[in-house]
């Protein structure tokens, strides 16, 4: 079952994806037997494992996990859990979901829920974890529509991703942010410190609350949340300072969202003078098709002529709140209030497109393209490529100090180089950096240590 | 020789209870309740003092159920205080002395009474607390500045004072997200998860984990650690009550509290018989409560009532000012289809009994709210019990209707809402309110049938 998809030069790849025909090509192709295939050769189940069990030993943060399959016939199995990756690993393959989800760390295992009294059986923690997804920003971007994405509308993702993660550092103090590709139009980030694990769902709800700023308009598009007081809180002028370096060529340029008729009345509508929209309208009705860049400095021309009786804050602050309108993240807070909520596991196979869900090294975020993101396909094909020349099987080193190694060894990793592995490098230093600031705190806490 | 035994016999005769209590100090009036009392009390003690707080919060929930402004909602407070916890500050210790001491003793020990009675379910704990915390903030905010930060430094929070440099450093980011001018305020940095409301709304500077509070803020800090703290201590005793090494002294003690937790029951006294004839009751009935008019109803529809109907709304009529003469005269007309003989047979005597002129000749009084809520349970072609708990919400809205509140008013909607929450004496006060609007807002809810009537009378 290969694809002709695999051939095709990126041009043509985009092509496809630009009229909204990939969908089509892919769909018969990412089934059950490519799933078992990618779940016995690439997937990295071992790092999964320790990215989630906080150390080489299983333990209860990894083995009262509990995790969702999303089997083929699209029936949904909750509360699956794990005594070890290998488990998981076998379990994966026989049941081939075509993908799974992470949930909370329960108070026991899981699968036991229903031996114990109902309310000792609670979840304790879980990554607080946010999702931004491209459909949320349809009525700001022209280029493309529904599932299609392209390199400019990826940008409002990019920026989105900055705003957040320069908030949770700087704001709240977390160090352990994991970006991760959805397979399609969105990134997901999962916000692994001790202390975000063990928020309750009070504390996400505050941190929610605290990032958002837009949310949707029943009347289309979104709208700014309880009319922003000025001066502006810290983290909306961090934001805003960010957001007015990238909106001429993010939105103005590359989106030139206002140079139809339909849109230069979205953006009049936010503009605070009846009086000053008349006239900027009038002047546009002459000149159809002015570019969306120089109607955006009309607004300070029609201003700087005195005509209009607005204070020089009102005009500013409505700007402002227009960029914030078009490029502020557009989160879903639901993903993130509550601590039981499950989310899908990095490094899944999107079945609509046939990418994986790669994390994203927070450092080249700027140069991320989704478009090359590998597919599941290019990856076996380097896989059946390789192998045929492969004379001995190496395992894959340990990252962490861990126990035998597994039977699997003839049939997982070996170590033949895929377009996945800087992927897997990366949540591999994730995971370490993870697992030492978590020993360190435990051995900070342990008095008898000396 | 005998000095010395008399001195011994003076020892042995000492007051252990009351030595042992001078120990345990309060320092200030307002109470954390971080730690259980130890000493015995007595029985009576321990009911009084309960009561006494139980009053305090059910005005609390009542008045916050309402959605009373500010306010109005320390007055109601400050009244119900006043009268049954009153909390004297540490000025007044010059006045009132080692009775100071007893007023917070009864505090303490009533809260942690309460605890144990309002722990067993999650609605009763969410009850609890809210009232509590409402207490808690009222005494908070009233308290004496100098007292006020005692108790917050004896609390032992991770606070730690914003130090000048790191102020001036911050200061105009700080001042954004104050909205004001805080030059000469002093700050406090604490970490961001103690202070989710104003994190959420960005009221606060946050910095590397840390949340940079005013000063002014630290009543909603202490407030929300005080909430924290009895949810979980509220849960943790739950768990523990099935482990009670109990005998049965306490136990109906608090299923009685925590049933009661209802506004008060002041007491309402019954008129003297022969005010009202068997021939006014008709005229009377749009003074009724909702649960007499719809006895009342059934009454005249059915010209007969099963017995615990009957005993609800006879004794309704007695407490109105029915005289047991009278009392015979109605029943047996509105009987219309029962000849005399059957009547006298079977429904004579028990009329007699509740005048307490038969049997155990004891007088009995008109079933409270709380006891008609509690009541036995309706059969077919039963009549009693409160009809807001009773009816099902579409005949109660067509029952409104035949009061006068219109299905789509916000009146109607209120009292939904009041039955939907199981808040019944509110739903009939709030019905009290919209059918005599010259009346205006009730102070107190309704608690009594009676006191539906009296004050639609007019006659207290």
């Amino acid at each position: 079952m290969t694809v002709a998809v695999e051939d095709l030069e990126d041009k043509d790849l985009d092509e496809l994806i630009a009229n909204g025909s990939l969908d089509a090509v892919k769909q018969e192709s990412v089934d059950p037997e490519t799933m078992i295939q990618y779940y016995r050769h690439l997937f990295p189940w071992r790092l999964l494992f320790q990215w989630l069990n906080h150390g080489p030993v299983p333990q209860k943060d990894f083995t009262n996990r509990e995790f969702a399959f999303t089997l083929p016939n699209d029936a949904y199995l909750r509360y699956l859990s794990f005594q070890s990756w290998e488990e998981l690993k076998k379990e994966a393959i026989g049941m081939c979901p075509s993908r799974f989800e992470i949930g909370p760390v329960y108070s026991m295992n899981p699968r036991d829920r229903k031996t114990l009294r109902k309310a000792s059986f609670h979840p304790l923690q879980k990554e607080l974890v946010f999702d931004i997804d491209m459909t949320d920003y349809d009525d700001v971007r022209t280029c493309c529509s529904k599932t299609n994405i392209c390199e400019k509308c990826w940008s409002f993702i990019t920026v989105a991703v900055q705003i957040i993660d320069v908030a949770l550092r700087e704001d709240f103090g977390f160090n352990h942010i994991l970006w991760v590709y959805s397979g399609r139009r969105g990134i997901h980030a999962w916000i692994c410190d001790e202390t975000a694990r063990s928020m309750d769902d009070r504390s996400r709800k505050m941190i929610a609350g605290y990032l958002q700023v837009v949310a949707g308009n029943p009347q289309g598009g979104v709208r700014i949340l309880n009319n922003l007081k000025r001066p502006l809180h810290p983290h909306l002028s961090r934001s805003l300072d960010i957001l007015k370096a990238v909106f001429a060529k993010v939105v103005l340029e590359d989106q030139d969202p206002w140079v139809s008729q339909e849109g230069l009345e979205s953006l009049l509508k936010l503009l605070p003078s009846e009086p000053l929209a008349s006239a900027l309208r009038k002047k546009w009705e002459v000149d159809p098709g002015r570019a969306s860049i120089k109607k955006w400095s009309d607004i300070d021309a029609a201003i700087a002529s005195g005509n209009f009786d607005l204070s020089p804050n009102v005009i500013a602050h409505a700007k402002q709140d227009i960029v914030l309108t078009y490029l502020y993240p557009r989160l879903d807070v639901e993903v993130s209030k509550h601590l039981n909520h499950l989310l899908k596991s990095p490094f899944c196979v999107h079945p609509g497109t046939g990418r994986v869900c790669v994390p994203i090294d927070i450092d080249g975020m700027n140069s991320f393209n989704p478009l090359h993101v590998p597919t599941v396909h290019t990856l076996l094909n380097q896989l059946d490529q390789q192998s045929a020349t492969q004379s001995n099987i190496v395992q894959d080193p340990p990252s962490a100090p861990s126990s035998v190694e597994d039977s699997n060894a003839a049939s997982s990793t070996a170590s033949v180089s895929t377009d996945l592995d800087p992927y897997t490098a990366y949540f591999r230093s994730f995971s370490n950096n993870l697992f030492k600031s978590t020993t360190h705190n435990k051995r900070k806490a342990d008095p008898l240590d000396f | 020789m005998f000095r010395s035994t008399k001195s011994r016999a003076v020892e042995r005769n000492r007051n252990f209870a009351r030595d042992v209590s001078t120990n345990v100090s309060y320092p200030t009036r307002l109470n954390f309740y971080l730690n259980p009392p130890h000493e015995e009390v007595s029985i009576e003690e321990f009911e009084t003092w309960a009561i006494d707080r139980l009053y305090v919060l059910g005005e609390i929930e009542s008045a916050l159920f309402r959605n009373k402004a500010k306010k109005e909602l320390d007055m109601i407070i400050k009244r119900v205080v006043d009268k049954h916890l009153p909390m004297g500050s540490n000025m007044a210790r010059v006045v009132k002395g080692a009775g100071l001491d007893e007023e917070r003793r009864k505090d303490h020990y009533s809260h942690f009474i309460l605890r144990l009675a309002f722990s067993r379910s999650e609605e009763l704990r969410y009850r609890f607390l809210r009232a509590e915390s409402a207490l808690f903030k009222y005494r908070f905010i009233n308290e004496e500045a100098r007292e006020r930060q005692n108790f917050v430094d004896s609390l032992n929070f991770q606070w730690n004072a914003v130090s000048k440099e790191e102020k001036s450093q911050y200061l105009s980011k700080i001042q954004a997200a104050c909205q004001r001018n805080v030059e000469n305020e002093s700050f406090f940095k604490v970490p961001f998860i103690k202070v989710p409301d104003l994190v959420e709304r960005r009221a606060v500077f946050v910095h590397k984990g840390f949340a940079y509070v005013p000063f002014s803020e630290q009543i909603s800090i202490v407030i929300e650690e005080f909430e924290k703290n009895l949810k979980l201590s509220l849960e943790n005793t739950a768990k523990a009550l099935p482990r009670l090494d109990e005998d049965d002294r306490l136990l109906p003690i608090l299923n009685h509290l925590s049933r009661g937790f209802v506004a008060p029951e002041v007491t309402v006294s019954a008129a003297k018989p022969g005010e009202v004839t068997a021939d006014q009751v008709d005229s009377l009935v749009p003074h009724f409560p909702l649960c007499a008019r719809h006895l009342h109803n059934v009454l005249r529809k059915e010209k007969h009532l099963r017995h615990f109907s009957r005993l609800q709304y006879g004794l309704f009529l007695k407490d109105i000012g029915l005289s047991v003469e009278e009392a015979l005269i109605f029943w047996k007309r509105s009987f219309s289809n029962v000849n005399d003989d059957k009547f006298n047979k079977e429904y004579r005597y028990n009329v007699r009994h509740s005048y307490g002129l038969e049997g155990n000749r004891k007088n009995y009084k008109g079933y409270s709210c709380q006891q008609i809520l509690t009541g036995p349970q309706l059969g077919p072609g039963d009549a009693h019990g409160c009809p807001y708990r009773t009816y099902s919400l579409d005949n109660l809205v067509t029952a409104l209707t035949t009061l006068g509140i219109t299905p789509d008013s916000s009146g109607c909607r209120e009292v939904v809402d009041a039955v939907k929450g199981r808040h019944y004496h509110i739903a009939c006060t709030r019905v009290f309110e919209l059918t005599h609007p010259q009346k205006g807002t009730l102070e107190e809810s309704i608690h009594h049938p009676l006191q539906y009537y009296q004050l639609s009378t007019g006659r207290q």
